[in-house]
């Protein structure tokens, strides 16, 4: 790289600055709202030196929140559980539902082979709110509204089709000699599905795992209309900051932090197969 | 004859048989192989080739016909259970694993005593000059080295047949020289029953026992080099073997007192008089009436006198004279292992014994007659 000019590195320096600033400026600026009170917030002229405070983040974890009008209760904290279990969840579904299926579409021609995928990725293009009103009712009807396994069965709108769809892709970069070759060797088909399919494909299958989760994650409508209290992600939980005596903004801030730290992890982790595995042709002989 | 190895009855092969364009890759097709022969299966790119060879392996199911290997019927079976080793066509290495564990894997199965399976190995990886690369991964192999690794794989196997798709198409000239006649001998020392798919005629040559030559699905002949070369069942597979090809004239054959002409276009005349060609050849060429006349490039002789041509091109390759003359309105090929000084545009003689002739039905394209004998 030292045939680069030093215009050429300070045009480059300012530029990835920009694109930092520009992408991590409302990140920042949450995080530090979540250290000071809402008055701090909202004083006018706005400052960027404040006293940092625990305050938000303890009436979080407490599930108490202390405002002019009275002492409410929170439940951020069962609000970020139900996330967990119900993203895990459903991402755990959708690998064991999509990677076999992603497969089929990828090795085998089949009657009707090509619609039975459009129609699993057309759930991505409907209005999920024209899905979702009859689907209560049904629901209130069968007894799954308000349960994790239903949520978790509607969740599989959001997962499914990304999984399918990008695992799909994976699967046919893979030369089918390379599995071939395997059984020719003695071996059955499901054999050679887990020992030399998946492993060559596990990148992509985690990627495709780790951005599910994220839809899944930052999922608000299905759980709004379907959950009650006990069973919402944080997503529709956020909601309960906006209170009678006005929006808590420092909490709202520092559930945000919390609630995005899961997800930030995880990408951080994976972020070396997310790179290999969006990138694709890593497994290409 | 001892019991046939494998035993292709009248397979077929349709792709997407209920789509909007279904392929019918391979047609009928029956042959019998028998242990420890190598059949070598020849034909153009997309005439059905790696298609009968996955039909056989089980990566492919049948559309109708039989298979049977050593005895008991295969084509129902899942591959696994065929006991077929093949070597493919394109990268078919596991990448995570170095050029050793790949072949390893092929042995694992069998449980074979891991002191044996190492001298297996490196005896294979000797053989085909990978010894230095078993250490490496797929990704980092040249196309070729690839393709030794993965005909390793497949060597080493115990297995009743082994299937080998062009198992040399990426190796440069010499290399795959040196690599025949050590697999030949690899092969015949353990008694390997194989089939070999090749464009390579030389190679085909020099592995095969009997070379199957194929063309849109069909087999066409099967038959030893030397057969496939004096006595081609049709004129595809005359025109198919031999290099340069046999010329083709079409020709009509008529009765010139006890002896036959054959009128070319453009009005020249192939005579022969009562004494120089067969009588029953004469009669099969003559209830045929239109024909077609092959002859052999190396068959051909220029002289002075003989039937007039002009000479379009001459080439000295090296050990002989190829000489293209324009001759009943077409090019004929003449080689020559005397360095031939004629020039473009000088006149010359062509002369062919009816010895070297060979006749093809103008209808069906079936061999008539070669040389003395009726096909
Ligand atoms: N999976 C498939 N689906 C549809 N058609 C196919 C498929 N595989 C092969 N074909 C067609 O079948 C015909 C025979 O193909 P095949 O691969 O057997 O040819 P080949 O003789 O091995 O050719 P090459 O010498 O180029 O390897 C070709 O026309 C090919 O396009
Ligand atoms: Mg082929």
């Amino acid at each position: 790289m030292d045939h680069q000019s030093t215009l050429e590195r300070v045009v480059r320096g300012v530029l990835i600055a920009l694109v930092l600033l520009f992408f991590m400026f409302p990140i920042v600026w949450i995080l530090m709202m979540s250290f000071q009170t809402n008055e701090q917030i909202l004083r006018i002229p706005p400052s960027l030196a404040f006293e940092p405070t625990l305050e938000n983040y303890q009436a979080l974890i407490t599930g108490r929140l202390e405002t002019q009008a009275g002492t409410l209760d929170i439940r951020f904290m069962s609000n970020l559980w139900n996330s967990l279990v119900l993203s895990v969840c459903s991402v755990a579904l959708a690998l064991v539902l999509g990677v076999p299926a992603a497969y089929a579409f990828a090795r085998f021609r089949f009657r009707l082979g090509e619609d039975i995928a459009f129609t699993l990725l057309s759930f991505r293009f409907a209005p999920p709110l024209l899905v979702l009103l009859p689907l209560t009712l049904y629901f209130q009807e069968l007894g799954l509204a308000d349960t994790y396994i239903g949520l978790i069965w509607v969740y599989q709108l959001i997962c499914l089709p990304l999984i399918l769809w990008i695992v799909r892709g994976y699967f046919e970069d893979v030369s089918p000699d390379i599995e071939h070759a395997y059984r020719t060797a003695g071996h059955g088909w499901l054999t050679t599905f887990r020992r030399i399919s998946i492993p060559l494909t596990a990148p992509g299958i985690a990627a495709a795992g780790l951005l599910a989760f994220i839809f899944a994650w930052n999922n608000f409508i299905f759980a709004l209309v379907l959950a009650s209290a006990d069973k919402q992600p944080v997503t529709v939980g956020a909601l309960a900051f906006v209170t009678a005596s006005g929006i808590q903004y420092g909490q709202i801030a520092a559930a945000i932090v919390l609630s995005i730290t899961p997800t930030l992890a995880l990408a951080l982790y994976a972020q070396r197969y997310l790179v290999e595995g969006l990138s694709l042709g890593a497994v290409k002989g | 004859m001892s019991a046939a190895a494998l035993v292709l009855d009248r397979i077929d092969k349709v792709y997407n048989p209920e789509g909007a364009r279904p392929v019918h890759a391979v047609r009928a097709m029956s042959l019998e192989l028998a242990p420890g022969e190598i059949g070598a299966l020849l034909g153009s790119s997309g005439c059905g080739k790696t298609s009968t060879l996955r039909m056989i392996a089980g990566f492919e199911a049948v559309t109708g016909g039989a298979i049977a290997l050593t005895g008991r019927a295969i084509h129902a079976e899942p591959p696994a259970r065929r006991n077929v080793a093949m070597a493919f066509e394109g990268y078919s290495l596991y990448p995570p694993l170095s050029v050793r564990d790949n072949i390893a894997f092929a042995l694992k199965s069998r449980r074979l005593d891991p002191a044996e399976a190492a001298r297996r190995i490196a005896e294979i990886a000797e053989l085909l000059e990978i010894d230095d690369l078993l250490g490496r991964r797929p990704s980092s192999l040249s196309g070729g080295q690839q393709q030794r690794a993965g005909l390793a794989r497949a060597l080493v196997r115990d297995a009743d047949l082994y299937l080998l798709d062009e198992p040399m198409g990426q190796l440069e000239p010499r290399l795959r020289a040196v690599l025949r006649g050590r697999l030949k001998h690899y092969i015949k020392t353990r008694g390997l029953t194989v089939i070999l798919v090749t464009h390579d005629q030389t190679e085909a040559n020099a592995l095969a026992d009997r070379i199957a030559v194929m063309e849109d699905g069909a087999l066409q002949q099967f038959a030893s080099p030397a057969t496939l070369r004096d006595r081609p069942a049709n004129r595809f597979v005359g025109a198919f073997i031999g290099e340069p090809p046999m010329n083709l004239l079409p020709a009509e054959a008529r009765a010139d007192g006890a002896g036959i002409g054959f009128v070319l276009p453009g009005g020249a005349r192939l005579a022969y008089g009562p004494g120089e060609m067969a009588s029953q050849v004469r009669e099969a060429a003559l209830a045929c009436g239109a024909v077609i006349v092959g002859v052999r490039p190396h068959a051909i002789r220029l002289s002075g006198t003989g039937l007039p041509a002009r000479v379009a091109a001459n080439q000295w390759i090296g050990d002989q004279s190829h000489v293209a003359v324009s001759f009943a309105d077409r090019a004929v090929v003449v080689v020559e292992h005397e360095r031939v000084t004629a020039r473009s545009g000088d006149a010359v003689g062509l002369s062919i014994d009816a010895g070297d002739l060979h006749v093809f039905d103008a209808g069906n394209g079936a061999a008539v007659s070669h040389g003395e004998v009726l096909a």
